[in-house]
């Protein structure tokens, strides 16, 4: 166990490194929530000051804006840590050592809460400070709010993560691409309600789902849902449990395929 | 029958070592050591779609020994090296480091082996004393920054300690690559053209070093080189490849002996136009 905790604390030391040697890849964890927040912020004025029917519904936008980019931004922590593995060719030389798969999981979390924290938080007190909008009113339940996104980030990093071990670079832009698939069934921006019958049991499959009808639930009528959080943590529990299977399975897959040696050439 | 299939049987092969009777055929070639060797290969096989990048490998390394796995390009040597490395899984057959199946149990012997190749780099934006340090404790070393100093005195790495690892010349680079693959003391070291981008002083300089690594740990190397000089300076033992085969194996001496040549160079070449 001790063994296990050193080699997290060895992966979560490199990328700190990494991290640490520029101050360009710092600033640009913090570049483009903040440049979204302003243009999202700005239309949260525009819609509070018209007066007009959105005005009470404006701030549903700003939270919304925040807590989807907890998600996206967590899981892109997730992956865009991987990939340096890959970019510098370096993922053999991590096989070959005593790393096992869960280990090399859990650095890539840690790292990816990291990245998290110093992405979101200058963008939440910017928030607070331009628009007003001070997204710690929605009290203790936003704590349940960002594990949930970010346990679901993490389950879907897992899944890049083994896509890109098992095809190669040619995969490297589901890590852009594949949370927009979600923007639209997981009702970040409008209730469930708002999507045709027949989409509700696929929204209600994902959990960013439960988050975003939470905070409305908040915001809206100022109640927290603990039951619709309950449910999300269950089945973060077994999507993450699904995310690391399909890692190792896909892992193993790369093992028969051959390439692990030459990754990132 | 040419000259080269008398050293080729064609399907489940043992090429014949000159130690070894027609009866030994189908089994690992033994080098004459009774201890279990510290790398055994069986019947090894790897297919990629209808090519097969290895058919049929047989050979053990015994503990304490460096052996050359020499061929050609496209000759099935770094398919071979990753197998028994356990980052690709045979086809058909084994490959056992230090009495572990490399495709089912290699989390039990990793500690215990490390390697160098020219398709894998350290991270380039972390210095190279923040890689030692890093791959220093993914290995578990015990008194870590005394074995980092051990390697910046073998390896001559004073200089470059604070320096980013991606901007240091080639050269330099190998010599880290190479402190990197002795940093936990492995008992097997598995190295892919360790001197391939170093001049001809420090390649000689990095193979002095490995001698004294060997000489010092007793420890089992496999070596992959296109230098026949190295080879013959390093290696106790030869394996040539050529598509995915054995070709020949022994003692470099025997080999240049038994083809007629005058060293390994020519046995080299030799083979790689007969086969």
């Amino acid at each position: 166990m001790t063994q296990s905790l050193n080699r997290i604390a060895a992966m979560t030391a490199r990328y700190y490194y990494i991290l640490r040697s520029s101050w360009l890849r710092l600033l640009e964890i913090v570049y483009w929530p903040a440049m979204q927040m302003m243009v999202w912020g700005f239309l949260y004025t525009y819609l509070y000051q018209s007066k007009s029917a959105m005005a009470s519904t404006a701030g549903l936008l700003l939270g919304a804006v925040l807590l989807w980019d907890v998600l996206f931004r967590g899981q892109l922590g997730f992956t865009f840590t991987f990939l340096e593995e890959i970019w510098s060719r370096n993922l053999a030389n991590l096989m070959m050592s005593p790393l096992q798969p869960a280990e090399l999981a859990a650095s890539l979390m840690l790292m990816s809460l990291i990245r998290l924290v110093i992405g979101t938080l200058p963008v939440t007190l910017l928030t607070l400070l331009l628009f007003g909008f001070n997204v710690f009113a929605m009290g203790p339940g936003l704590i349940l709010f960002f594990l949930n996104l970010v346990l679901t980030s993490w389950a879907i990093g897992l899944v890049v993560a083994g896509l890109v071990i098992r095809q190669g670079l040619g995969a490297e832009s589901l890590a852009y691409s594949i949370m927009i698939v979600l923007l639209p069934l997981c009702c970040v921006y409008y209730p469930v309600e708002a999507l045709p019958v027949w989409l509700h049991p696929v929204a209600w499959s994902l959990t960013p789902t439960y988050v975003f009808e939470g905070m409305r639930a908040v915001l809206l009528d100022g109640t927290f849902r603990t039951d619709l959080m309950m449910e999300c943590l269950a089945l973060n529990a077994v999507y993450l449990g699904m995310g690391f299977a399909t890692f190792v399975a896909l892992l193993q897959s790369a093992r028969h395929k051959g390439g692990l040696l030459t990754m990132g050439e | 029958m040419s000259s080269i299939e008398r050293f080729l049987p064609r399907r489940h092969l043992t090429p014949v070592s000159p130690n070894t009777t027609p009866a030994q055929d189908n089994a690992p070639v033994s080098l004459g050591i009774d201890e279990a060797p510290a790398i055994a290969v069986e019947d090894l096989c790897k297919k990629y779609h209808t090519h097969w990048a290895v058919d049929d490998v047989n050979f053990n390394v015994p503990k304490g020994w460096t052996v050359g796995l020499l061929g050609g390009n496209g000759a099935g040597k770094t398919t071979t090296i990753a197998m028994i490395m356990g980052l690709v899984v045979p086809s058909f057959g084994r490959a056992m480091v230090l009495g572990h199946d490399m495709a089912t149990e290699r989390h039990k012997v990793l500690s215990r082996m490390n390697f160098e190749s020219p398709y894998v780099a350290l991270p380039g934006r972390l210095t190279v004393r923040q890689n030692l340090t890093v791959f220093g404790r993914l290995y578990g070393v015990a008194n870590l920054k005394a074995r980092i100093e051990e390697l910046i005195e073998d390896f001559e790495l004073g200089d470059v300690l604070d320096r980013v690892t991606g901007r240091l010349s080639a050269g330099q680079k190998t010599r880290v690559a190479v402190a990197k693959a002795l940093i936990n003391d492995p008992d097997v070291l598995l190295l892919d053209e360790p001197t391939a981008s170093l001049d001809p002083d420090r390649a000689e300089w990095v193979r002095s070093r490995l001698r004294a690594y060997q000489k010092r740990r007793g420890a089992t190397i496999l070596l992959s080189s296109h230098n026949m000089t190295e080879v013959e300076q390093l290696c106790d033992f030869v394996v040539i490849m050529s598509h995915g085969r054995i070709v020949a194996m022994g003692r470099p001496g025997e080999l240049a002996e038994r083809f007629k040549c005058r060293d390994l160079d020519e046995v080299f070449i030799y083979l790689a136009r007969v086969a």
